[in-house]
């Protein structure tokens, strides 16, 4: 025999326990539709996009950038977006907790988080038309009110629309998340805290709080990109033109009116850049709160 | 020693009660404690120890009876305003605290000086012996080592009372036996009474100055473990006791002693109650039937587990009935052997009373 013939064996591992040494074994191919999906959908227009941006109509490189930050009637909308935006998501992710903390002991728990759930299957138009008729100058509501003797008040077609439209899609969202991560933590902790002598409100702060932040942290990631790309709402609930112009208006008017795909695309840029900004913020802020398991031990 | 229980004579607990719906998981336990006792609550799974044990805490509320210390009604009390230190199954660890701040949060909560805290704190850990993890987190310990800082937490308040739910329920075998001397040593250091949940009798016996076992939501019998090991007021707490043997047989009189039918074979026994009939139940333990030449009972062994210093045995009698005996010989499947039992340690329960 020779030494070729007794090496051999010893080096042919077959490729498939070679492949699962890296834990790739044939389920790893059920990725592929989803990473072709994502290539498809989000990294090519994306890149697409990014690209388009500097090739503007007329001028060098970057002019859709320096159009954009040089005229108020394009930057405000920054601002208009984060006024909006950063009210509704601190709202929603706020009340989400005080009202999940009561649902999680309830003992009919489904069915309020059921009623809660509607607003997401009715999707925004839904919602904006019904607060338009509610709402409206001839709506029920502002009838109550004349016929106390109150008057009317302007709810619709301002900001207060658009942030009323906001919370009512948005909260659902921020609940059912708060709730979920909720309902991880053990009880088990809360009543060791009491036995300990924390009350109610000690036991939020020192043991709930601190294993909910993480919790949170992402639920103000989801909602606040939900909500700075407000598009139906702000067009239909609020005033298109003034205090509710948000970027994507911005980005639609310049994609669809003036027909300059360039400029819309440097828009969306802009608008893609302050999400993660504010992302990338939120997540970093992470680094200061607990991140492990919310669970009592080994039980 | 500074760490301490807080001074009280007794606790009462006076027909305690909880229903869970329809369902009465707790049927009237009364029971005093004294200060120093170490009790120990068994019963098997559902039998409403944990329930007992969470009124305690005030983690529940009663559905009727009282509580008392001393002479201060406590069951309206929120736990926070109870005292009692409590230990959970799943120890219940804050796990974003250091082991530290996880010993020091019942006497923060108390508004105790930092100094203060500290300097128990660490004493504390030199109880539980965790001098040199104080600052790890929870997750980074061992469960053997959660268990102490869970203990740890429980005694820093210097609770009247230490409530332990199943405490060792999650360790390996070893570190069982190992971290139920320390519950004793810890017990007897700082002078609490404590309440310790246990489904295993071993554990309750070894430990517990008095045993309170519980069936059905109701208190079967209390005694010391001497007493309950050698003679279990009922036939139920007997087969909790590890009187595995229990067969139903007819008894009749002879003189002081009684004689039942066991296997086909009549046997003398001892009547723990008043045999109100003549249908009884038979218990006796495994390591009370002896394997001893020219026995009265024969058995064909039907399976032998070797424990290490003897076979742990199955064997079926010539009319059919089930015997678990122990042997000191290394015993095979289908070994015929004679078993004798000492009458002392052959009880008879009446079977109405169960």
């Amino acid at each position: 025999m020779t030494d070729r013939a007794v090496k051999k064996p010893a080096e042919r591992i077959p490729l498939r326990v070679r492949l699962a040494l890296y834990d790739l074994d044939g389920v790893t191919l059920l990725v592929v539709p989803a990473v072709l999906f994502v290539a498809a959908l989000f990294v090519y227009p994306f890149a697409y996009g990014f690209v388009l941006s500097f090739e503007p109509k007329k001028g060098d490189w970057i002019a859709n950038y320096a159009k954009f930050f040089s005229d108020p009637f394009l930057y405000d909308t920054i601002g208009a977006t984060f006024r909006l935006a950063v009210p509704a998501t601190l709202i929603n992710v706020l009340v989400s907790v005080p009202v999940a903390l009561r649902v999680r002991d309830m003992h009919h728990r489904r069915i309020l988080t059921t009623i809660l759930v509607i607003p997401i299957t009715l999707g925004t138009v839904l919602i904006a038309e019904g607060l338009l008729i509610y709402l409206g100058p001839q709506g029920w509501f502002n009838r109550v009110l004349m016929m106390v003797g109150i008057g009317q008040i302007r709810l619709v077609h301002n900001y207060t629309g658009v942030m009323l439209s906001l919370i009512l899609s948005g909260f659902p969202f921020t609940f059912l998340l708060t709730l979920s991560y909720l309902t991880g933590i053990d009880p088990s902790l809360e009543q060791a805290a009491a036995t300990l002598g924390a009350k109610a409100r000690a036991r939020f702060v020192h043991v709930l709080m601190p294993l909910l932040a993480q919790g949170l942290a992402i639920n103000l990631c989801l909602s606040f990109v939900q909500t700075f790309s407000v598009f139906p709402s702000a067009v239909l609930l609020g005033a298109p033109a003034g205090a509710t112009r948000v970027i994507s208006i911005a980005a639609y008017q310049a994609a669809y009116e003036q027909y300059d795909s360039s400029m819309a695309s440097a828009i969306a840029m802009i608008m893609g850049f302050c999400q993660l900004f504010i992302v990338v913020l939120i997540l970093g802020a992470r680094r200061f709160v607990y991140r492990g398991a919310a669970g009592g031990g080994k039980g | 020693m500074a760490i301490a229980a807080r001074d009280f004579r007794e606790l009462r607990l006076d027909g305690m009660s909880r229903t869970f719906g329809t369902i009465k998981a707790l049927k009237g336990v009364t029971l005093d404690v004294r200060r120093g006792e170490f009790i120990a609550l068994l019963g098997p799974s559902g039998c409403g120890k944990s329930t007992a044990l969470n009124c305690l805490a005030g983690l529940l509320t009663l559905s009727g009876g009282s509580i008392w210390l001393d002479n201060t009604r406590i069951d309206r009390l929120a736990p926070e305003e109870r005292g009692f230190g409590m230990v959970f199954q799943n120890y219940a660890l804050f796990p974003h605290m250091s082991v530290r701040r996880n010993i020091g949060f019942g006497l923060s909560m108390r508004g105790i000086a930092r100094d203060e805290i500290k300097r128990k704190v660490e004493e504390a850990l030199s109880i539980v012996r965790l001098g040199d993890q104080g600052e790890k987190l929870p997750g980074q310990l061992s469960g053997g080592q959660q268990q102490r800082v869970a203990i740890a937490r429980a005694i820093v308040i210097e609770p009247p009372m230490v409530l332990m739910d199943e405490p060792l329920s999650n360790l390996d075998a070893k570190l069982r036996l190992e971290m139920r001397a320390e519950i004793r040593r810890i017990h007897d250091l700082i002078g609490s009474a404590t309440i310790y949940v246990t489904h295993d009798q071993e554990e309750a016996l070894s430990l517990a100055d008095r045993i309170v076992v519980m069936r059905s939501g109701e208190v079967r019998q209390v005694g010391v473990p001497e007493d309950l090991y050698a003679s279990p007021a009922h036939a139920d707490v007997a087969e909790f006791m590890g009187y595995r043997n229990q067969i139903r047989s007819r008894a009749a009189k002879s003189g002081n002693l009684v004689s039942v039918t066991i296997g086909g074979v009549s046997l003398q026994g001892t009547p723990v109650d008043t045999l109100g009939s003549d249908d009884v139940i038979v218990a006796i333990r495994p390591d009370d039937l002896k394997v001893t030449a020219g026995g009265p009972i024969s058995v064909t062994v039907e399976s032998a587990q070797y424990h290490g210093h003897d076979f742990y045995c199955s064997g079926r009698a010539s009319d059919g009935t089930e015997l678990y005996f122990l042997s000191g010989q290394k015993a095979r499947k289908g070994d015929a052997l004679s078993l004798a039992a000492d009458p002392g340690r052959v009880l008879l329960y009446s079977r109405s009373a169960l």
